[in-house]
């Protein structure tokens, strides 16, 4: 038995050396009430125990819920609605265009309307299952009960699913199930439902509940206490710096897979407002779960802004396959049969190119690798219609395909149906976030986060369509619930006053910090760094990883840091609309966010779906996960001596029994 | 390629606005517009100078954000194609290209080509959603909507809002944007108690904040996300439903 096979490895000296300068191990936390209901109604029952507060008295509460994408929205919406005072805050000029929007597939709904056996339970399976049992069982309870409700909701507001054509809502199957459970509106479901979404926000502003502030972007979270009390935000446009107080403080801010540079996310997408929070306290989870999505567009100049991400479905028809010979730059239609590698073929035959999306990645990323990459910058693979063409003939495939090969042609400027697509895995979504409890609140009280800002429900893998159904589900049916329990006992008390001493401190903190960056005045702009960073994270922290790579990585997160505050020039004026300090201060936190991510993943001495260390490997190359050692969250705090501090929340499996993931 | 970037440039909504030209060099045919911007400000950057302002995000054609004035057409020369999907492949090596932002007089500058399109969601704001508050929905089963009336909702709500309409409007009229989403809220079972009520209401504000509509069709031209024509229609259609019906619904 070869040291990869063990499951468990004595960490070399240097990496643990590495390590203990970094990090120290702090104490288990509980994400959850110890309770002897069974998980299937621990929702009911907590529903059943939150406090309340009574009608009248919710006008005396403020809440700030800051980000309007799908949870952001349906949080501030749904406060709105229930009489609570909400101020809103999105760096957008206008709710609708959060992230969200982009998202194509579809939401996940565990109705089981059908006869094809879906049930509540098999939705928990199929979570708890897709997301590696590095997620909290109970939580995917709740998700899949909510779920139901959720697609009620979006369709009264607006959202136009498929329907059959007897009149009934259609759905679709998806990556890592075997039921028919996605809810779709053809390839639009997150911009539909965003949109559905941002209407009954403004109509909450229409009605006065809800105080809208578009362009204004969170620095700072405020802290009184031991308690979130309010933010510290930038007009964005005039450059005003100004605090806001409330009862309690909703993140609904996203993913931070932007600290890849290239990733699919849209540019402005950044993890500013959870990382300041992190800074005043809130543990972050996770930070080294990021799903890189197998068909993103290979990069294809040095001046490509982002990824494009291709619908996955299009591997039901296309084959992938590399050249056998490394640096092969023959017209990939002139290349023989005999000299192609169809390797998700080769080495997964029951599943083939349909693997799940972290096994896809990660082989494209060995066959790169080996010099056996394809395009300009032999960065790709092979993405082949050729046969499904001759078999089914063109215009089956244009009906099937035809608007996501439109897009590639837009793309790449050439045409699918005659060269074969070149994919390669993009930065996609973030399955870590901030740690935050059974009731979506974070180790600082009154601080909730919401969607994928968050860390629940997914863990180390995660299921497509089940990231707008979580966000949607937080948003509507969860902080709904948990923000008014936790308000219930603050009844009596003003929200805190804006001359406090805490919300001075941290507008003085914010203001020094937009000076520190405008005083470096070096030579290179925000971006160069954040291109540099993002090269760096994609070799060092990418799809595969291991600890002299991770070791390497932190290193060179922290040199590259040094540089960046010694050498930034943040141009323009800080008094009004500058992209470029909203940029810098970006960067300054992805920075440190980078070195977060390679310390957990150097930490996490175990594999775990998207967590893929080559130390830790099956024989046959599947990812090796680590049960006895490993059975738990990381949450991060930063510790007073610089060096953070990981805290344990120890995960519970009973409803789905640990098992390995097994696709061939 | 090289290229000539004619760039308007002004500080604010307060100031004066005037062209200045930049030359381009070392960007390909495979840049998008935007990505050519990116290049010109790394540029600019490192010469000590001032970069260029203007809106984007998901860089995907579907959050709406961006939106350039390009050769005096709205986000550039391809047709139903937003500024982030526009490629340099689309201008001949060593041209001239004019960038400008989205011009409309509701529209105001906010810095260089960035406006502020918040007139598009005060039409929203008047009645542009559904009264339903969360976990009071019916079952979405229980109403029937077949699937010709839910793919003409979708084709109808497909817009992205990013407000091209409006900037090829010789009137400056919202009436695309308007139509586009009375039609979609009308089609769905669950929107329809408050048809008339909503019609009324958001076309007054967007006469308030736009113009008439002289039927230019110059909208559709330009609109990424395909809305028809019949849409500027349906705008002329629920408002007659209202006044000759007289009621809410």
């Amino acid at each position: 038995m070869t040291l990869a096979d063990t499951g468990t490895r004595v960490r070399p000296a240097a990496e643990a050396q590495l390590l203990d300068g970094l990090r120290t191990i702090g104490s288990d936390i509980a994400g959850m009430i110890p309770s002897d209901v069974p998980a299937a109604e621990f929702w009911t029952d907590r529903k059943l125990h939150y406090k309340l507060v009574s009608p009248l008295n919710r006008r005396k509460f403020t809440v700030i819920v800051v980000g309007t994408g799908l949870a952001g929205a349906g949080c501030a919406a749904a406060l709105g609605e229930l009489g609570y005072n909400v101020e809103a805050f999105t760096f957008h000029d206008a709710p609708r265009r959060a992230h969200s929007v982009a998202a194509q597939g579809g939401i996940n709904a565990a109705r089981g309307r059908k006869v094809d056996g879906d049930s509540l339970a098999r939705f928990v399976k199929d979570t708890i299952k897709g997301g590696d049992f590095r997620a909290r069982e109970v939580d995917a309870w709740r998700l899949a009960e909510e779920s139901i409700r959720v697609i009620d909701h979006m369709d009264a507001i607006g959202a136009p699913f498929a329907r059959e054509y007897g009149g009934q809502l259609a759905t679709r199957s998806f990556g890592g199930v075997q039921v028919s459970r996605t809810y779709y509106t053809r390839g639009q479901t997150g911009q539909q439902l965003q949109v559905a979404a941002s209407q009954a926000l403004l109509r909450q502003v229409a009605r006065g509940s809800v105080n809208l502030h578009t362009r204004t972007e969170m620095l700072d979270l405020i802290v009184e206490d031991g308690r979130a009390a309010g933010i510290v935000a930038r007009n964005l446009i005039t450059g005003e710096i100004t605090a806001h107080t409330a009862h309690a403080v909703v993140l609904a801010t996203g993913g931070y897979g932007n600290v890849f540079f290239k990733s699919t996310l849209a540019k402005n997408s950044n993890v500013t407002a959870a990382f300041r929070a992190h800074r005043r306290g809130a543990y972050f989870a996770n930070p080294a779960f990021i799903q890189f999505h197998p068909t993103s567009l290979p990069v294809s100049s040095e001046w490509q802004s982002k990824t494009i991400l291709m619908s996955e479905s299009l591997r039901n028809d296309g084959r992938i396959w590399v050249p056998k010979t490394p640096g092969d730059t023959r017209d990939p239609n002139t290349i023989p049969e005999e000299e192609r590698d169809y390797y998700l073929e080769r080495r997964y035959p029951a599943f083939g190119n349909l693997t799940p999306r972290d096994v896809a990645s990660r082989a494209a990323r060995d066959e790169i690798v080996a010099g056996r990459g394809v395009g300009p910058l032999k960065n790709a693979v092979y993405l082949d219609f050729r046969d499904a063409i001759g078999r089914l003939g063109r215009k089956v495939i244009e009906e099937r395909y035809g608007n996501l090969f439109e897009m590639y042609t837009d793309a790449t400027g050439e045409d699918p149906y005659v060269v074969p697509m070149r994919i390669a895995p993009g930065a996609h979504f973030a399955m870590g976030g901030l740690w935050n409890d059974y009731d979506q609140m974070t180790s600082i009280p009154g601080l909730f986060v919401g969607g994928e800002a968050g860390w629940g429900y997914h863990g180390a893998n995660r299921l497509g369509a089940n990231s707008l159904l979580s966000a949607c589900v937080d948003g509507w049916f969860t902080l709904p619930y948990a923000v008014p329990h936790y308000l219930a006992d603050l009844l009596g008390s003003p929200k805190p006053a804006l001359d406090a001493p805490e919300v001075a401190g941290a507008l003085d903190d914010a203001r020094g910090g937009v000076e520190r960056l405008t005083a470096i005045g070096g030579t290179q702009g925000p971006d160069r760094f954040h291109r540099r960073l993002g090269d760096l994270l994609y070799q060092h922290c990418g799809v595969s990883r291991d600890g002299e790579l991770l070791a390497e990585g932190i290193r060179s997160v922290q040199a590259l840091r040094e540089e960046f505050w010694s050498d930034l020039r943040v141009q323009g004026q800080t008094d009004g609309f500058n992209q470029e300090l909203e940029r810098a201060g970006r960067v300054a936190d992805y920075l440190d966010m980078a070195e977060l991510m390679c310390l957990d993943a150097l930490d996490r001495d175990e594999s775990c779906g998207a967590h893929f260390r080559t130390e830790h490997q099956h024989p046959d190359g599947e990812a090796k996960r680590d049960d006895e050692n490993w059975r738990f969250a990381s949450a991060w705090e930063r510790g007073a001596d610089g060096r953070y501090i990981r805290h344990q929340e120890p995960l519970e499996f009973v409803s789905v029994p640990l098992e390995t993931r097994n696709y061939k | 390629m090289k290229l000539t970037l004619q760039i308007w440039r002004q500080d604010s909504a307060a100031s004066e606005g005037h062209y200045e030209d930049y030359l381009l060099v070392g960007a390909g045919p495979e840049f998008t517009l935007l990505e050519a911007l990116d290049k010109l400000n790394d540029q600019l950057v490192s010469e000590g100078k001032e970069p260029v302002a203007f809106d984007s995000d998901c860089r995907e054609g579907i959050c709406g954000s961006c939106g350039i004035t390009v050769d005096g057409r709205p986000h550039g020369p391809v047709e139903k194609t937003p500024s982030c999907r526009q490629h340099l492949r689309s201008f001949a090596d060593g041209s001239t290209v004019r960038l400008e932002p989205f011009r409309n007089g509701s529209y105001r500058v906010v810095r260089d080509l960035a406006v502020d399109r918040s007139g598009l969601d005060r039409i929203i704001k008047a009645g542009g959603y559904a009264s339903i508050d969360a976990g009071t929905a019916p079952d979405a089963d229980a109403h029937h909507l077949t699937h010709e009336k839910a793919e003409y909702a979708l084709d109808m709500a497909a817009c992205i809002g990013c407000g091209a309409c409006v900037a090829a409007c010789p009137n400056g009229s919202a009436n695309l944007y308007v139509g586009a989403k009375l039609l979609h809220l009308a089609t769905m079972p669950s929107t329809k108690a408050e048809r008339s009520t909503r019609a009324k209401e958001m076309v007054r504000v967007a006469e308030e904040e736009f113009g008439p509509c002289s039927l230019y069709g110059e909208c559709v031209d330009v609109c990424p996300a395909g809305i028809p024509i019949t849409a500027i229609a349906g705008v002329n259609r629920e408002k007659l439903r209202q006044v000759l019906r007289g009621m809410a619904d």
